[in-house]
Protein backbone atom coordinates (compact mmCIF):
# COMPACT_ATOMS: atom_id res chain seq x y z
CA UNK A 1 0.00 0.00 0.00
CA UNK A 2 3.11 2.68 1.14
CA UNK A 3 4.31 2.20 -2.34
CA UNK A 4 0.60 2.77 -3.81
CA UNK A 5 0.77 6.16 -1.66
CA UNK A 6 4.46 7.10 -2.87
CA UNK A 7 2.87 6.70 -6.59
CA UNK A 8 0.03 9.05 -6.13
CA UNK A 9 2.68 11.97 -4.60
CA UNK A 10 5.09 11.65 -7.79
CA UNK A 11 1.98 11.73 -9.85
CA UNK A 12 1.33 15.15 -9.06
CA UNK A 13 5.10 16.55 -8.64
CA UNK A 14 5.54 15.43 -12.08
CA UNK A 15 3.85 19.04 -13.19
CA UNK A 16 6.33 21.67 -11.64
CA UNK A 17 8.81 21.55 -14.12
CA UNK A 18 6.73 22.01 -16.87
CA UNK A 19 5.10 25.17 -15.55
CA UNK A 20 8.55 26.69 -14.78
CA UNK A 21 9.41 25.90 -18.27
CA UNK A 22 6.38 27.62 -19.40
CA UNK A 23 6.57 30.46 -17.21
CA UNK A 24 10.01 31.32 -18.32
CA UNK A 25 8.94 31.69 -22.01
CA UNK A 26 6.06 33.32 -20.82
CA UNK A 27 8.59 35.66 -19.37
CA UNK A 28 10.76 35.86 -22.72
CA UNK A 29 7.86 36.31 -24.72
CA UNK A 30 6.77 39.99 -22.64
CA UNK A 31 10.03 41.11 -22.67
CA UNK A 32 10.45 40.71 -26.63
CA UNK A 33 7.03 42.00 -27.77
CA UNK A 34 7.74 44.99 -25.16
CA UNK A 35 10.85 45.77 -26.82
CA UNK A 36 9.16 45.83 -30.04
CA UNK A 37 7.10 48.22 -29.21
CA UNK A 38 9.29 51.01 -27.78
CA UNK A 39 11.28 50.27 -31.31
CA UNK A 40 7.77 50.74 -33.07
CA UNK A 41 7.02 53.98 -30.85
CA UNK A 42 10.57 55.28 -31.50
CA UNK A 43 10.51 54.56 -35.75
CA UNK A 44 6.77 56.36 -35.54
CA UNK A 45 7.82 59.32 -33.91
CA UNK A 46 10.46 59.85 -35.95
CA UNK A 47 8.78 58.88 -39.34
CA UNK A 48 5.99 61.33 -38.72
CA UNK A 49 7.94 63.84 -37.53
CA UNK A 50 6.11 64.26 -34.34
CA UNK A 51 7.41 67.56 -32.57
CA UNK A 52 8.82 65.93 -29.02
CA UNK A 53 6.90 68.77 -26.61
CA UNK A 54 3.62 66.46 -27.89
CA UNK A 55 5.65 63.01 -27.96
CA UNK A 56 8.98 62.19 -27.27
CA UNK A 57 10.86 59.40 -28.49
CA UNK A 58 11.82 56.88 -26.27
CA UNK A 59 15.62 57.82 -26.91
CA UNK A 60 14.68 61.28 -25.73
CA UNK A 61 12.82 59.94 -22.42
CA UNK A 62 16.24 58.50 -22.00
CA UNK A 63 18.68 61.28 -22.43
CA UNK A 64 16.17 63.26 -20.10
CA UNK A 65 16.26 60.60 -17.28
CA UNK A 66 20.12 60.74 -17.35
CA UNK A 67 20.02 64.82 -17.49
CA UNK A 68 17.83 65.32 -14.98
CA UNK A 69 18.86 62.27 -12.35
CA UNK A 70 19.37 63.91 -9.39
CA UNK A 71 16.32 66.09 -9.73
CA UNK A 72 14.21 63.04 -10.41
CA UNK A 73 15.99 60.73 -7.83
CA UNK A 74 14.89 63.47 -5.26
CA UNK A 75 11.44 63.73 -6.43
CA UNK A 76 10.96 59.51 -6.53
CA UNK A 77 12.20 59.57 -2.83
CA UNK A 78 9.42 62.13 -1.93
CA UNK A 79 6.71 60.42 -3.54
CA UNK A 80 8.23 56.75 -2.55
CA UNK A 81 8.11 58.15 1.31
CA UNK A 82 4.68 59.64 0.79
CA UNK A 83 3.51 56.11 -0.31
CA UNK A 84 5.36 54.09 1.98
CA UNK A 85 4.12 55.49 4.42
CA UNK A 86 0.40 56.03 4.18
CA UNK A 87 0.73 52.18 3.22
CA UNK A 88 2.21 51.68 6.38
CA UNK A 89 -0.04 53.23 8.34
CA UNK A 90 -3.38 51.73 6.39
CA UNK A 91 -2.09 48.75 7.22
CA UNK A 92 -1.75 49.19 10.97
CA UNK A 93 -5.11 50.55 11.56
CA UNK A 94 -7.12 48.39 9.20
CA UNK A 95 -6.03 44.86 9.94
CA UNK A 96 -6.24 45.37 13.93
CA UNK A 97 -10.15 47.17 12.98
CA UNK A 98 -10.92 43.83 10.83
CA UNK A 99 -10.31 41.61 13.43
CA UNK A 100 -12.38 44.00 15.97
CA UNK A 101 -15.22 43.82 13.48
CA UNK A 102 -14.94 40.07 12.87
CA UNK A 103 -14.88 39.29 16.92
CA UNK A 104 -17.56 42.23 17.52
CA UNK A 105 -21.02 41.70 16.36
CA UNK A 106 -22.06 45.30 17.67
CA UNK A 107 -19.32 46.92 15.29
CA UNK A 108 -19.85 44.53 12.33
CA UNK A 109 -23.48 45.80 12.42
CA UNK A 110 -22.39 49.65 13.20
CA UNK A 111 -19.40 50.64 11.97
CA UNK A 112 -18.76 48.08 9.20
CA UNK A 113 -21.57 49.21 7.31
CA UNK A 114 -20.86 52.67 7.48
CA UNK A 115 -16.85 52.19 6.32
CA UNK A 116 -18.30 49.59 3.01
CA UNK A 117 -20.61 52.75 2.69
CA UNK A 118 -17.34 55.14 2.27
CA UNK A 119 -15.10 52.73 0.35
CA UNK A 120 -17.75 54.69 -2.86
CA UNK A 121 -16.68 57.99 -2.18
CA UNK A 122 -14.17 59.04 -4.72
CA UNK A 123 -11.01 59.02 -3.10
CA UNK A 124 -9.60 61.86 -5.80
CA UNK A 125 -12.69 64.08 -5.34
CA UNK A 126 -11.51 63.97 -1.46
CA UNK A 127 -7.66 65.30 -2.17
CA UNK A 128 -8.01 68.75 -2.37
CA UNK A 129 -10.27 69.22 0.82
CA UNK A 130 -7.26 67.08 2.53
CA UNK A 131 -5.16 70.18 1.18
CA UNK A 132 -7.71 72.47 2.61
CA UNK A 133 -7.78 71.03 5.91
CA UNK A 134 -4.06 69.84 6.48
CA UNK A 135 -1.91 72.21 4.39
CA UNK A 136 0.11 71.80 1.75
CA UNK A 137 3.20 69.14 2.86
CA UNK A 138 3.55 65.73 3.19
CA UNK A 139 0.21 64.98 4.93
CA UNK A 140 -2.42 65.57 2.91
CA UNK A 141 -0.28 62.85 0.15
CA UNK A 142 -0.13 60.18 3.16
CA UNK A 143 -3.85 61.10 3.90
CA UNK A 144 -4.50 60.15 0.50
CA UNK A 145 -2.71 56.97 0.25
CA UNK A 146 -4.02 55.95 3.60
CA UNK A 147 -7.81 56.44 2.52
CA UNK A 148 -7.21 54.60 -0.90
CA UNK A 149 -5.36 51.57 0.58
CA UNK A 150 -7.43 51.26 3.85
CA UNK A 151 -10.64 49.87 2.00
CA UNK A 152 -9.15 46.80 0.02
CA UNK A 153 -6.88 46.03 3.07
CA UNK A 154 -9.65 46.24 5.63
CA UNK A 155 -12.26 44.06 3.70
CA UNK A 156 -9.41 41.62 2.13
CA UNK A 157 -8.70 40.71 5.79
CA UNK A 158 -12.09 40.70 7.43
CA UNK A 159 -13.16 38.15 5.00
CA UNK A 160 -9.96 36.22 5.35
CA UNK A 161 -10.72 36.30 9.05
CA UNK A 162 -13.93 34.88 8.52
CA UNK A 163 -13.29 31.70 5.77
CA UNK A 164 -12.42 29.15 8.25
CA UNK A 165 -14.11 26.11 6.80
CA UNK A 166 -17.24 25.28 9.00
CA UNK A 167 -16.17 21.68 10.21
CA UNK A 168 -12.98 23.55 10.96
CA UNK A 169 -14.74 25.80 13.57
CA UNK A 170 -16.71 22.61 14.75
CA UNK A 171 -13.53 20.91 15.11
CA UNK A 172 -11.67 23.94 17.54
CA UNK A 173 -15.08 24.25 19.34
CA UNK A 174 -15.03 20.60 20.34
CA UNK A 175 -12.01 21.06 21.96
CA UNK A 176 -12.98 23.88 24.04
CA UNK A 177 -10.06 26.48 22.40
CA UNK A 178 -9.70 29.96 23.98
CA UNK A 179 -10.55 32.98 21.54
CA UNK A 180 -7.09 33.34 21.10
CA UNK A 181 -5.98 29.99 20.42
CA UNK A 182 -8.18 30.14 17.61
CA UNK A 183 -7.07 33.75 16.38
CA UNK A 184 -3.30 32.59 16.64
CA UNK A 185 -3.48 28.92 14.90
CA UNK A 186 -6.53 28.72 12.54
CA UNK A 187 -7.75 32.51 12.07
CA UNK A 188 -4.86 34.67 11.19
CA UNK A 189 -3.12 31.91 9.03
CA UNK A 190 -6.67 31.30 7.02
CA UNK A 191 -6.81 35.20 6.29
CA UNK A 192 -2.76 35.48 5.28
CA UNK A 193 -3.52 34.57 1.81
CA UNK A 194 -6.61 36.75 1.42
CA UNK A 195 -4.66 39.37 3.54
CA UNK A 196 -1.74 39.27 1.03
CA UNK A 197 -4.47 39.77 -1.60
CA UNK A 198 -5.50 43.41 -0.28
CA UNK A 199 -2.20 44.75 -0.26
CA UNK A 200 -1.30 43.85 -3.52
CA UNK A 201 -4.29 45.70 -5.00
CA UNK A 202 -3.76 48.50 -2.03
CA UNK A 203 0.10 49.01 -3.23
CA UNK A 204 -1.15 50.02 -6.78
CA UNK A 205 -3.58 52.15 -5.43
CA UNK A 206 -0.99 53.97 -2.95
CA UNK A 207 1.16 55.19 -5.63
CA UNK A 208 -1.53 56.26 -7.66
CA UNK A 209 -3.07 57.89 -4.20
CA UNK A 210 0.41 59.70 -3.74
CA UNK A 211 0.49 60.86 -7.23
CA UNK A 212 -3.30 62.68 -7.14
CA UNK A 213 -2.45 64.14 -3.65
CA UNK A 214 0.69 66.14 -5.15
CA UNK A 215 -1.22 67.26 -8.71
CA UNK A 216 -3.74 69.08 -6.02
CA UNK A 217 -1.01 70.95 -4.44
CA UNK A 218 2.27 70.57 -3.45
CA UNK A 219 5.83 71.48 -4.22
CA UNK A 220 8.19 67.82 -4.83
CA UNK A 221 6.86 64.15 -5.57
CA UNK A 222 6.70 62.39 -9.11
CA UNK A 223 3.11 63.97 -9.30
CA UNK A 224 4.44 67.76 -9.09
CA UNK A 225 7.23 66.90 -11.39
CA UNK A 226 4.72 65.96 -14.17
CA UNK A 227 2.24 68.78 -13.59
CA UNK A 228 5.48 71.39 -13.92
CA UNK A 229 6.94 69.72 -16.69
CA UNK A 230 3.66 69.17 -18.50
CA UNK A 231 3.22 72.70 -18.05
CA UNK A 232 6.21 73.76 -19.70
CA UNK A 233 6.10 71.64 -22.33
CA UNK A 234 9.03 69.70 -20.88
CA UNK A 235 7.41 66.77 -22.43
CA UNK A 236 10.60 64.18 -21.97
CA UNK A 237 10.55 65.26 -18.47
CA UNK A 238 7.17 64.44 -17.64
CA UNK A 239 7.61 61.03 -19.42
CA UNK A 240 10.91 59.97 -17.66
CA UNK A 241 8.61 60.65 -14.55
CA UNK A 242 5.97 58.49 -15.57
CA UNK A 243 8.84 55.71 -16.33
CA UNK A 244 9.54 56.22 -12.56
CA UNK A 245 6.61 56.10 -11.12
CA UNK A 246 5.85 52.87 -12.85
CA UNK A 247 9.11 51.57 -12.05
CA UNK A 248 8.12 52.21 -8.43
CA UNK A 249 4.45 50.59 -9.02
CA UNK A 250 6.25 47.54 -10.49
CA UNK A 251 9.32 46.97 -7.71
CA UNK A 252 6.42 47.65 -4.49
CA UNK A 253 4.32 45.22 -5.92
CA UNK A 254 6.66 42.18 -6.62
CA UNK A 255 8.16 43.38 -3.18
CA UNK A 256 4.78 42.42 -1.73
CA UNK A 257 4.38 38.94 -3.70
CA UNK A 258 8.28 38.34 -2.70
CA UNK A 259 7.38 38.97 0.99
CA UNK A 260 3.99 36.94 0.57
CA UNK A 261 5.90 34.01 -0.98
CA UNK A 262 8.38 33.76 2.01
CA UNK A 263 5.46 34.12 4.67
CA UNK A 264 2.73 32.59 2.83
CA UNK A 265 4.22 29.16 0.80
CA UNK A 266 0.74 27.83 1.32
CA UNK A 267 -0.75 30.03 -0.74
CA UNK A 268 -2.60 29.61 -3.99
CA UNK A 269 0.17 31.20 -7.09
CA UNK A 270 -0.94 32.92 -9.26
CA UNK B 1 -21.47 0.58 31.34
CA UNK B 2 -23.31 3.02 29.80
CA UNK B 3 -21.17 5.56 28.12
CA UNK B 4 -24.04 7.97 26.32
CA UNK B 5 -27.41 7.72 27.20
CA UNK B 6 -30.24 9.73 25.60
CA UNK B 7 -33.74 10.02 26.73
CA UNK B 8 -36.77 12.04 24.86
CA UNK B 9 -34.23 14.31 23.15
CA UNK B 10 -35.62 16.69 21.00
CA UNK B 11 -33.86 19.62 18.37
CA UNK B 12 -35.80 22.36 17.22
CA UNK B 13 -34.93 25.04 15.15
CA UNK B 14 -36.27 28.79 14.78
CA UNK B 15 -36.16 30.16 11.31
CA UNK B 16 -37.44 32.99 9.75
CA UNK B 17 -40.05 29.95 7.94
CA UNK B 18 -41.12 28.77 11.68
CA UNK B 19 -40.15 26.09 14.07
CA UNK B 20 -38.54 23.04 12.14
CA UNK B 21 -38.30 19.94 14.50
CA UNK B 22 -34.44 18.13 13.20
CA UNK B 23 -34.95 15.72 15.65
CA UNK B 24 -37.76 14.30 18.36
CA UNK B 25 -38.40 11.57 20.68
CA UNK B 26 -34.63 10.45 20.42
CA UNK B 27 -34.10 7.47 22.61
CA UNK B 28 -31.46 5.94 22.61
CA UNK B 29 -28.02 4.14 24.99
CA UNK B 30 -24.69 3.39 23.59
CA UNK B 31 -22.04 1.16 25.61
CA UNK B 32 -18.85 1.70 26.46
CA UNK B 33 -16.67 0.91 23.48
CA UNK B 34 -19.31 0.02 21.17
CA UNK B 35 -19.35 1.21 17.36
CA UNK B 36 -22.59 2.42 16.16
CA UNK B 37 -23.31 3.86 12.98
CA UNK B 38 -26.28 6.07 12.07
CA UNK B 39 -28.02 5.65 8.79
CA UNK B 40 -30.45 7.45 7.27
CA UNK B 41 -31.73 9.49 3.97
CA UNK B 42 -30.13 13.58 4.36
CA UNK B 43 -32.34 15.65 6.49
CA UNK B 44 -33.22 13.01 9.25
CA UNK B 45 -31.00 14.80 11.74
CA UNK B 46 -28.35 11.83 11.62
CA UNK B 47 -25.48 14.97 11.96
CA UNK B 48 -27.80 16.94 13.91
CA UNK B 49 -27.90 13.90 16.44
CA UNK B 50 -23.78 13.84 16.20
CA UNK B 51 -23.55 17.64 17.36
CA UNK B 52 -25.76 17.03 20.54
CA UNK B 53 -23.59 14.44 21.35
CA UNK B 54 -20.36 16.07 21.07
CA UNK B 55 -21.68 19.19 22.94
CA UNK B 56 -21.64 21.14 19.80
CA UNK B 57 -25.48 22.02 20.12
CA UNK B 58 -27.83 22.25 22.99
CA UNK B 59 -30.68 19.79 23.20
CA UNK B 60 -34.04 21.87 23.11
CA UNK B 61 -35.46 19.18 25.29
CA UNK B 62 -34.72 15.59 26.78
CA UNK B 63 -31.85 14.13 28.68
CA UNK B 64 -28.35 13.72 27.52
CA UNK B 65 -25.54 12.29 29.39
CA UNK B 66 -21.73 11.42 28.50
CA UNK B 67 -20.69 9.02 31.63
CA UNK B 68 -24.11 9.37 33.52
CA UNK B 69 -23.50 13.22 33.49
CA UNK B 70 -25.12 15.81 32.11
CA UNK B 71 -22.67 17.97 29.11
CA UNK B 72 -22.82 21.42 30.00
CA UNK B 73 -20.11 22.14 26.98
CA UNK B 74 -18.06 19.82 24.78
CA UNK B 75 -16.29 16.90 26.57
CA UNK B 76 -12.87 16.79 26.17
CA UNK B 77 -12.52 13.01 25.74
CA UNK B 78 -14.30 13.43 22.09
CA UNK B 79 -12.55 13.16 18.93
CA UNK B 80 -13.86 14.38 15.30
CA UNK B 81 -13.73 13.69 11.91
CA UNK B 82 -15.46 15.31 8.98
CA UNK B 83 -16.56 14.25 5.61
CA UNK B 84 -14.17 16.65 4.54
CA UNK B 85 -10.47 16.90 5.95
CA UNK B 86 -9.80 20.06 6.61
CA UNK B 87 -6.41 20.10 7.46
CA UNK B 88 -4.75 23.52 7.83
CA UNK B 89 -2.66 23.77 4.97
CA UNK B 90 -0.19 25.66 6.79
CA UNK B 91 0.99 22.81 9.23
CA UNK B 92 3.14 19.77 7.99
CA UNK B 93 1.34 16.08 8.68
CA UNK B 94 2.89 15.81 12.01
CA UNK B 95 1.63 19.30 12.94
CA UNK B 96 -1.63 18.79 11.72
CA UNK B 97 -1.94 15.54 14.00
CA UNK B 98 -0.87 17.84 16.99
CA UNK B 99 -3.22 20.43 16.88
CA UNK B 100 -5.37 19.21 19.64
CA UNK B 101 -2.61 18.17 21.66
CA UNK B 102 -1.49 22.21 21.33
CA UNK B 103 -5.22 23.60 22.58
CA UNK B 104 -5.56 21.50 24.85
CA UNK B 105 -1.63 21.85 26.64
CA UNK B 106 -0.74 18.43 26.38
CA UNK B 107 2.49 16.89 26.93
CA UNK B 108 4.33 18.15 23.68
CA UNK B 109 6.57 14.76 23.88
CA UNK B 110 4.13 12.30 24.25
CA UNK B 111 2.20 14.25 21.90
CA UNK B 112 4.73 13.40 19.36
CA UNK B 113 5.06 9.72 20.10
CA UNK B 114 1.61 9.23 19.91
CA UNK B 115 1.20 11.02 16.44
CA UNK B 116 3.79 8.95 15.19
CA UNK B 117 2.43 5.98 16.07
CA UNK B 118 -0.74 6.82 14.89
CA UNK B 119 0.62 7.77 11.59
CA UNK B 120 2.14 4.57 11.47
CA UNK B 121 -1.18 2.66 12.25
CA UNK B 122 -2.69 5.04 9.18
CA UNK B 123 0.25 3.67 7.11
CA UNK B 124 1.35 6.76 6.81
CA UNK B 125 4.96 6.47 7.98
CA UNK B 126 7.24 8.76 6.46
CA UNK B 127 4.81 11.25 5.19
CA UNK B 128 5.03 13.31 8.49
CA UNK B 129 6.66 16.26 6.90
CA UNK B 130 4.69 16.42 4.08
CA UNK B 131 2.01 19.03 3.60
CA UNK B 132 -1.48 18.79 3.14
CA UNK B 133 -1.33 19.91 -0.46
CA UNK B 134 1.15 16.83 -1.51
CA UNK B 135 -2.04 14.10 -0.44
CA UNK B 136 -4.65 12.43 -2.25
CA UNK B 137 -8.14 12.39 -0.68
CA UNK B 138 -7.43 9.58 1.24
CA UNK B 139 -4.68 10.68 2.58
CA UNK B 140 -5.83 13.55 4.31
CA UNK B 141 -8.96 11.72 5.29
CA UNK B 142 -6.07 9.00 7.34
CA UNK B 143 -4.51 12.53 8.51
CA UNK B 144 -7.52 13.92 10.10
CA UNK B 145 -8.50 10.47 12.13
CA UNK B 146 -4.84 11.04 13.37
CA UNK B 147 -5.62 14.10 14.80
CA UNK B 148 -9.31 13.08 16.34
CA UNK B 149 -7.47 10.40 18.19
CA UNK B 150 -3.99 12.42 19.53
CA UNK B 151 -5.51 13.03 22.74
CA UNK B 152 -6.54 9.37 23.04
CA UNK B 153 -10.76 10.48 23.28
CA UNK B 154 -13.23 7.80 24.02
CA UNK B 155 -15.40 8.85 21.81
CA UNK B 156 -15.18 8.94 18.70
CA UNK B 157 -17.55 10.88 16.34
CA UNK B 158 -17.35 10.62 12.64
CA UNK B 159 -19.88 12.41 10.51
CA UNK B 160 -19.74 10.93 6.93
CA UNK B 161 -16.08 10.63 6.65
CA UNK B 162 -15.64 8.62 4.04
CA UNK B 163 -18.56 10.09 1.82
CA UNK B 164 -16.08 12.49 -0.32
CA UNK B 165 -13.91 9.46 -1.15
CA UNK B 166 -13.80 7.38 -4.22
CA UNK B 167 -15.92 3.58 -3.67
CA UNK B 168 -12.59 1.76 -3.35
CA UNK B 169 -10.88 4.20 -0.66
CA UNK B 170 -13.52 4.46 1.32
CA UNK B 171 -13.76 0.37 1.62
CA UNK B 172 -10.24 0.43 2.71
CA UNK B 173 -10.44 3.13 5.06
CA UNK B 174 -13.64 1.11 6.42
CA UNK B 175 -11.85 -2.00 7.50
CA UNK B 176 -8.72 0.54 8.49
CA UNK B 177 -11.09 1.78 10.87
CA UNK B 178 -11.96 -1.16 12.33
CA UNK B 179 -8.17 -2.28 12.77
CA UNK B 180 -7.66 0.91 14.77
CA UNK B 181 -10.65 0.09 16.56
CA UNK B 182 -9.73 -3.39 17.45
CA UNK B 183 -6.16 -2.08 18.79
CA UNK B 184 -7.89 0.77 20.67
CA UNK B 185 -11.06 0.02 21.45
CA UNK B 186 -13.41 3.54 22.16
CA UNK B 187 -16.51 3.85 21.63
CA UNK B 188 -17.29 5.41 17.89
CA UNK B 189 -20.41 6.73 16.56
CA UNK B 190 -20.48 6.96 12.78
CA UNK B 191 -22.84 8.83 10.19
CA UNK B 192 -23.66 7.31 6.83
CA UNK B 193 -26.08 7.57 4.55
CA UNK B 194 -24.72 3.56 3.07
CA UNK B 195 -26.55 1.18 4.52
CA UNK B 196 -23.83 -1.54 3.30
CA UNK B 197 -20.94 0.47 5.07
CA UNK B 198 -23.79 0.90 8.09
CA UNK B 199 -23.85 -3.00 8.66
CA UNK B 200 -20.41 -3.96 8.00
CA UNK B 201 -18.49 -1.42 9.94
CA UNK B 202 -21.14 -1.65 13.04
CA UNK B 203 -21.85 -3.53 16.39
CA UNK B 204 -25.67 -1.73 15.90
CA UNK B 205 -27.19 0.20 13.15
CA UNK B 206 -29.33 3.06 14.16
CA UNK B 207 -31.47 3.84 11.06
CA UNK B 208 -33.02 6.88 11.17
CA UNK B 209 -36.08 8.70 9.21
CA UNK B 210 -36.98 12.06 8.25
CA UNK B 211 -39.70 14.97 8.94
CA UNK B 212 -39.28 14.75 11.64
CA UNK B 213 -35.92 13.33 12.34
CA UNK B 214 -36.42 10.35 15.08
CA UNK B 215 -34.54 6.69 15.51
CA UNK B 216 -36.86 3.98 13.50
CA UNK B 217 -35.32 0.91 14.30
CA UNK B 218 -32.27 0.05 15.75
CA UNK B 219 -30.65 -3.60 14.15
CA UNK B 220 -28.29 -5.50 15.99
CA UNK B 221 -25.27 -6.55 13.65
CA UNK B 222 -24.25 -10.17 14.73
CA UNK B 223 -21.70 -10.78 12.15
CA UNK B 224 -18.05 -11.84 13.86
CA UNK B 225 -15.02 -9.76 13.51
CA UNK B 226 -13.13 -9.18 11.83
CA UNK B 227 -15.36 -8.13 9.52
CA UNK B 228 -14.15 -9.01 5.59
CA UNK B 229 -15.47 -7.84 2.43
CA UNK B 230 -17.87 -10.92 1.21
CA UNK B 231 -20.01 -11.01 4.26
CA UNK B 232 -22.04 -8.04 2.21
CA UNK B 233 -22.95 -11.16 0.04
CA UNK B 234 -24.40 -13.35 2.78
CA UNK B 235 -27.63 -13.69 3.38
CA UNK B 236 -27.60 -12.36 7.21
CA UNK B 237 -26.26 -9.33 5.91
CA UNK B 238 -29.52 -9.22 3.10
CA UNK B 239 -32.06 -9.26 5.90
CA UNK B 240 -30.12 -6.61 8.35
CA UNK B 241 -29.66 -4.35 5.20
CA UNK B 242 -33.64 -5.27 4.30
CA UNK B 243 -35.20 -4.33 7.97
CA UNK B 244 -33.14 -1.19 7.82
CA UNK B 245 -33.97 -0.40 4.15
CA UNK B 246 -38.14 -0.85 5.06
CA UNK B 247 -37.76 1.10 8.52
CA UNK B 248 -36.03 4.21 6.67
CA UNK B 249 -38.23 4.31 3.38
CA UNK B 250 -41.79 3.23 5.08
CA UNK B 251 -41.13 6.09 7.86
CA UNK B 252 -41.19 8.35 4.76
CA UNK B 253 -43.86 7.52 3.91
CA UNK B 254 -46.67 6.89 6.37
CA UNK B 255 -48.40 10.26 6.42
CA UNK B 256 -46.17 12.08 8.94
CA UNK B 257 -45.10 14.63 5.84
Amino acid sequence: MTAQLVHETTETSDEVPETSESSARAILGATLTFLALVALWELLVRAFNIPGWLLPTPSAIAVALAEWRDELVRHSLVTLYETLLGFALSIAISIPLAVAVVHSAILRNTIYPILLAFQSVPKVAIAPLLTLWIGFGMLPKIAVVFLVCFFPIIVATATGLSAVPAPLMELIRSLSASTMQTFIKIRFPTAMPYIFVGLKVAITLAVIGAVIGEFVGSEDGLGYLIVVSTSQSRTPLAFAALVLLTAISIVLYYGIAFIERIAVPWAPKN
Amino acid sequence: MDKIHIEGLEKTYVSKGGRVTALTQVNLTIRQNEFITLVGPSGCGKSTLLKLIGGLIRPSRGLLLHDGVALTRPPRDVGVVFQEAVLLEWRSVLDNVLLPAEILGLDKTKARARAMHLLNLVGLAGFERRFPRELSGGMQQRVSICRALIHNPSVLLMDEPFAALDAMTREELGFELMRIWDTDKKTVIFVTHNITEAILLADRVVAMSRRPGRIANTVDVALPRPRTIDMEFSPQFKSYSDQIRAVIYHGEGDGRR
